[in-house]
């Protein structure tokens, strides 16, 4: 009988802690699937942030370690430049890498770093309790905009993936989301993608998955899907923000 | 080996460090340090490692707590304002146990205080420094060949300990020169083996964690336990100090890196006299030289403390001395520095009786 889906061996056994409806759980096997798929199990080593993710370094079944809020790029500048053979990433939130930690973001970006940063955007603060996020959108509520945002009293949320387009040091940034099971695809294509390009030594590469969060969001899991879709979506477009010319031409072709 | 050089005391530090295995150095300008960052910019890849001009003393502390991660004997450098920023960092490393090096060449202070030398940043080296119930190895330096060879035993007792271990000088001691010489030879650190604990991908064998995190409080306290055993080693193994003259001495010194040097010409000028001055100088002031000071504290009745700060120092001579002894304290802050003559007029006036205890001000 043909096997059509099994359980990674990129995560450990550990049961994951994360919420019913989160997305961090999908993308952490996304991610898992994609080193151990590219034959990269045994020399990745991964970086966890502060925030709900905290703990991934119990999920990811590679070498890891769990550094400071919004220092995960400078931890992987260490790592990867002792370590140039191993694949190295950084596993982020928003909060963590838009807000505390954006310094370390755009500067391991504009040295074009050899690592990837997966970039988890459900625009609030988790594991807090549900304050604003950097990326939190116009009008959504938080325990620190309980009126919902505005511009008057918060400014506007960070676009990352148009922010960090404008530097010269990435070599791909995609925008995918985890909303449905086509999107699942496509963001495990654009992590492998990422990875891929760190192989081959071409610079900084980020993901930024847009994600869903009921429990923050004071939303079913089904409604939070939906939210993604009609209100960060809109924001947050779906796409490519810069790839490396030759794979443009050789991903054309191939498809 | 051998071979004398004359040498700044930030470059005689990089260079030092270097020697002693150094492979990556992250760092961010600030004076009075400058010259370690600009050194290692091209010395370093000269002897195959890394040199990272960080965008933030933050994140240059953190890429060696990534750094370091991986078995790499690592370095960065800063100055007062810079150290606390690293704090966090530093406390991350301290309980992940990874044997970072760092010094601190210490300015005036608080705030953005000056550029001058200072032994300011007493307490927050001494007593951690950042967040948390942790140490470090602090290592105080008195001259260019101390700031020169004190980085190998800093990286020996970090690796040998995994715990941070630094040093603390000062402006003076980075920015003057003086003859040295190196009292070992460089060391491949190629020729080590990667310690166990350092992260570079599972390679199909059980893999490795880096963190410094238990939620659940009953085996965070046993963690804080654990490393407080190591501390108790330490204090017990590692400490250092000089003495001297101290046999028939009436009145004892005490101070440690530029401010003990500076006694020194006190004592060489009061012995002149016929006066009996003894120099009690920690070259390790964490773990401190307790003992020693507790020991004299027997027979000799009088200690004159000499700080470049407000009574810092002088908290870990009077616990170690508990009331036994009379304690006299020379202060001078944020940028000023006290001379032996200075030093030795006010040994003079405590001998004769005249100095008030504990208060003396230029």
């Amino acid at each position: 009988m043909e096997i059509v889906f099994q359980q990674t061996p990129g995560l450990t056994e550990t049961p994951m802690r994360y919420c019913p409806g989160c997305g961090h759980g999908v993308v952490h096997r996304l991610v898992a699937e994609a080193y151990t798929e590219l034959g990269m199990k045994e020399k990745t080593i991964g970086v966890a942030p502060v925030g709900c993710s905290v703990f991934a370094d119990e999920y990811f079944n590679v070498d890891m370690i769990q550094g400071p809020h919004g220092r995960g790029p400078a931890i992987a500048t260490g790592i990867k430049r002792c370590k140039p053979e191993s694949l190295v990433f950084s596993y982020q939130g928003d909060g963590d890498l838009a807000s505390i930690g954006m310094a370390e973001t755009i500067h391991s970006a504009a040295r074009s770093e050899n690592i990837t940063i997966i970039f988890i955007n459900n625009a609030i603060y988790g594991m807090t309790g549900g304050q604003m996020a950097p990326t939190t959108l116009i009008g959504m509520k938080s325990t620190t905009s309980p009126h919902g945002r505005t511009v008057e009293a918060n400014g506007y949320p960070i676009k990352m993936c148009e922010l960090l387009a404008a530097l010269d040091g990435p070599v791909y940034l995609e925008r995918v989301s985890v909303d449905k099971p086509a999107a699942v695809v496509k963001a495990k294509r654009a992590i492998k993608r990422a990875f891929q390009y760190q192989i081959e030594k071409r610079g900084f590469t980020l993901v930024e998955i847009l994600s869903q969060c009921p429990t923050d969001w004071g939303m079913m899991p089904l409604a939070a899907l939906e939210r993604v879709r009609k209100e960060m979506m809109p924001f947050f477009p779906l796409g490519i923000y810069k790839e490396p010319a030759d794979s443009k031409a050789a991903v054309a072709e191939k498809e | 080996m051998g071979e004398k050089l004359f040498m700044k005391g930030n470059e005689a530090l990089a260079e030092g460090a270097i020697r002693a295995g150094c492979r990556f150095f992250a760092g961010y300008p600030i004076t009075p340090q400058n010259e370690v960052p600009e050194y290692m910019s091209w010395r370093l890849p000269e002897a195959g490692g890394t040199f990272i001009q960080a965008e933030s003393e933050v994140s240059a502390i953190n890429m060696l707590y990534g750094a370091s991660a991986t078995g790499t004997r690592t370095m960065t450098s800063s100055s007062s304002p810079g150290i606390s920023l690293k704090q966090e960092g530093i406390s991350y490393c301290a309980s992940a146990e990874l044997p970072i090096f760092f010094a601190n060449v210490v300015r005036g202070g608080p705030g953005l205080g000056n550029i001058a030398p200072s032994q300011g940043d007493y307490f927050q080296s001494t007593r951690g420094g950042g967040h948390g119930d942790y140490r470090v190895i602090v290592m105080a330096p008195k001259s260019v060949a101390e700031m020169a060879n004190f980085p190998r035993l800093c990286y020996e007792m970090a690796f040998k300990y995994r715990i941070p271990a630094m040093i603390l000088a000062d402006g003076i001691l980075g920015q003057m020169m003086e003859p040295l010489e190196f009292d070992f030879e460089p060391i491949d650190p190629a020729t080590f083996e990667l310690p166990k604990w350092a992260l570079r991908g599972s390679g199909g064998a059980e893999r490795r964690r880096v963190n410094s995190y238990d939620l659940r409080p009953s085996y965070m306290e046993k963690w804080n336990f654990r490393l407080e055993a190591k501390y108790q080693e330490i204090a017990a193994n590692e400490i250092r100090y000089e003495a001297t003259q101290i046999e028939d001495a009436d009145i004892v010194l005490a101070a440690y890196g530029t401010s003990a040097r500076i006694c020194e010409s006190a004592l060489m000028l009061g012995r002149r006299e016929g006066l009996k001055i003894g120099l009690v100088r920690p070259i390790t002031v964490w773990p401190f030289p307790t003992q020693i000071f507790k020991d004299l504290s027997k027979r000799v009745k009088k200690f004159l403390v000499v700080e470049m700060s407000l009574g810092q120092f002088v908290e870990d001579v009077q616990l170690s001395i508990n009331g036994k002894a009379e304690i006299y304290l020379h202060k001078r802050p944020a940028g000023a520095i006290p001379t032996g003559e200075e030093v030795l007029e006010i040994t003079k006036k405590i001998l004769s009786g005249d100095q008030t205890k504990l208060h003396s001000k230029p």
